[in-house]
């Protein structure tokens, strides 16, 4: 059986109460590194066990811990990203919902390691009652003494919130999230200054997804090393996925990263196989921003070797003929899905949250949800594949944030790997419109699982 | 809401919006106008111009600041809605599990095209981006509820519980306007 080191006591009863927490072993890192550590302690505790940013770019923790600025008498802040909507995403919800004491946790001690005294949780403003789960776990946090003045007579003081956005994937991205926080317009700035020196309200700031701020917990009690030591190479540690998709069993999982991706897709105690015996098409393995993988390089890459559930395994071949590990936001496609029609669903989430800020992004996102569009309702013409393709190369790395890469990525990959079926959707658009789902078996289709 | 109702926090909800500006340093209550108007929007029904302008002064700040965040964020009304918003999820794993089917099957149900609102001012309903719970797909939000792998017969409960107890408590404040 897999190490679980967050959600080991998510199935016990009343574990959402500070009562059953704390029995549980709750708040001992909090214990020990206020009674035992400095604050450099932690970071480098952190910077031993090579947790990496859980929120999608996989960032070295420590480092960009130890980047915060520390002019003398500027308060500076710790913000957790919990504005979770990456499509395919759904892990710091769970969490949260079941689990809020051990972001708070995690909050407490991160904080303490980089010298804050107040902090914020951004919480996605859909997730209104996670915040409420959120605020009732803070109160018993601080009638128990783990925050406000003077934690558990350590002399360290913190003031813990949550803040809620109001539908805006864009403020996902760290200074869109600031913008939001200081109740505005969720446009992204331009770097730098990086938040590390000005950040919430001009002031140093550090902002880490849930559930990075989560791993810090096992990492103060066990120590870096034992964190370290889970895993392969520079992916170190358990991460959350988030199975969705075709499979029977979608749900949160965590894994011990360098789990092979056939096992998580195939074994009962994950994803358990696809759903109604069908043969798999297609993979997603990290939110809907990161390149499709066809069914031949979802468990091998193209060099042949198993593919793993790490940083690097997944990116293994570059985006040629690899993805990336992103958010952990894994989704299985089916022989009868369509790769155009997802495309245009993906794009039309794009452009429906790019901000508008920087054209390329505005404008390319709806040209690419337009040109799918009349792909998949069988106007398309065969020069759209590559004007699509031109499209998305213009968008990639000429915005000021990452979201007209996110865009792009995904469009890219499709073409990249299914370009015959789009090809398909030009010559054969009436059998199209009349199924999707016929597609597909009219096209030689080698199954990965037969 | 009609016109000439003067426009004005109940007493319990002022409290909670003093709550919410001590949670940030002096002269930066401008970050709690996210969540303000998300109680003004659930007290008031939607966010008119003098909601907007109230919420302005409540927190020191000009309209404009305000009008901007309003039209930004997509889970803001700036026109009238029905009682219950159904957003149905329509991204991603949500449309391989079916949310196409379910939003048309709403649609006929309630006689309404996505954006409308029905008649009787019940119900809006609206399709929305990923609201992370690709897991449990199909699924909708109403008020602040996820219903999750929802199917036909599913959908016509939600209708049915709905129709006889519209949402109005949000945020776990009774601010039922």
């Amino acid at each position: 059986m897999a190490r679980k080191l967050l959600l080991e006591h998510a199935h016990v009863d009343g574990i959402n109460t500070y009562d059953v927490y704390r029995k549980n072993g709750g708040y001992r890192s909090v214990e020990k590194a206020l009674k035992s550590m400095s604050p450099e302690d932690v970071v480098e505790e952190v910077k031993k066990s090579g947790l990496r940013g859980r929120g999608g770019a996989g960032f070295p923790t420590g480092m960009k811990w130890s980047f915060i600025a520390k002019p003398e008498g500027v308060p500076r802040h710790l913000l957790c990203n919990a504005d979770e909507s990456e499509p395919g995403t759904f892990k710091d919800r769970y969490l949260m919902e079941k689990i809020p004491h051990l972001l708070i946790e995690g909050m407490i001690v991160s904080s303490y390691a980089l010298g804050c005294n107040s902090s914020y949780i951004y919480i996605r403003g859909e997730y209104m009652y996670v915040l409420q789960i959120l605020e009732k776990a803070i109160a018993e946090a601080y009638a128990n003494g783990w925050l406000g003045k003077n934690i558990q007579g350590s002399g360290y003081d913190l003031d813990l919130y949550v803040s809620p956005g109001a539908g805006a994937y864009i403020c996902g991205e760290e200074t869109a999230l600031i913008e939001s926080l200081e109740g505005k317009r969720g446009n992204p700035r331009m770097k730098p200054p990086f938040p590390a020196v000005q950040g919430l309200w001009a002031r140093p700031t550090v902002v880490n997804n849930v559930e990075t701020i989560a791993a810090v917990v096992p990492i103060v009690n066990d120590g870096g090393d034992a964190y370290a030591a889970i895993g392969i190479g520079k992916s170190t540690g358990t991460k959350l996925i988030s199975a969705s998709g075709n499979i029977n069993k979608p749900g949160v999982y965590e894994i011990e990263l360098g789990v092979s991706v056939e096992e998580f897709i195939y074994s009962d105690q994950y994803c358990g196989g696809i759903k109604n015996g069908k043969r798999i098409k297609a993979c997603v393995p990290g939110g809907s921003s990161v390149p499709i993988l066809p069914h031949f390089l979802i468990t091998k890459t193209a060099a042949g070797e198993s593919r793993l559930m790490t940083y690097e395994s997944l990116a293994d071949g570059g985006f040629a003929t690899g993805s990336m590990l992103g958010s952990g936001g894994f989704i299985v496609y089916d022989e009868d899905q369509c790769i155009v029609r997802n495309t245009w669903n993906f794009s039309r989430f794009y452009h429906h949250e790019s901000c508008g800020q920087c054209s390329p992004c505005r404008e390319g996102t709806g040209w690419m949800e337009k040109v799918l569009h009349r792909l998949e309702y069988g106007h398309g013409k065969m020069q759209d594949i590559d004007l699509l393709w031109d499209i998305q190369r213009q968008i990639e790395g000429n915005t000021i944030c990452p979201l007209g890469d996110a865009a792009a990525w995904p469009v890219a990959a499709a073409i990249r790997h299914f370009r015959e079926e789009f090809e398909w959707h030009v010559n054969e658009p009436k059998r199209c419109l009349e199924s999707n789902y016929g597609l597909v078996k009219e096209k030689t289709f080698e199954p990965v699982n037969a | 809401m009609t016109e000439n109702q003067e426009i004005q926090f109940p007493e319990h909800l002022l409290t909670e919006v003093g709550r919410i500006m001590a949670q940030f340093p002096e002269g930066k209550q401008k970050s709690a106008l996210i969540r303000v108007l998300h109680l003004a929007q659930a007290h008031f029904g939607y966010l008119s111009t003098p909601v907007m302008d109230y919420v302005a002064r409540l927190l020191h700040i000009l309209p404009i600041e305000v009008y901007e965040v309003a039209t930004f964020y997509s889970m803001y009304d700036t026109k009238p809605v029905g009682k219950v918003k159904l957003e149905v999820c329509r991204t991603g794993p949500c449309m391989i599990e079916g949310a196409e089917k379910l939003v048309s099957y709403i649609e006929n149900k309630l006689g309404i095209k996505d954006g409308e609102t029905t008649s009787d001012g019940i119900f809006t309903l609206k399709t929305v981006e990923c609201l992370g719970a690709c897991g449990y797909a199909p699924m909708l939000q109403a008020g602040e509820k996820f219903h999750e792998h929802l199917t036909e017969e599913k959908v016509d409960e939600l209708i049915e519980m709905y129709r006889n107890k519209p949402v109005a408590n949000y945020m776990g404040l009774d601010n039922n306007g």
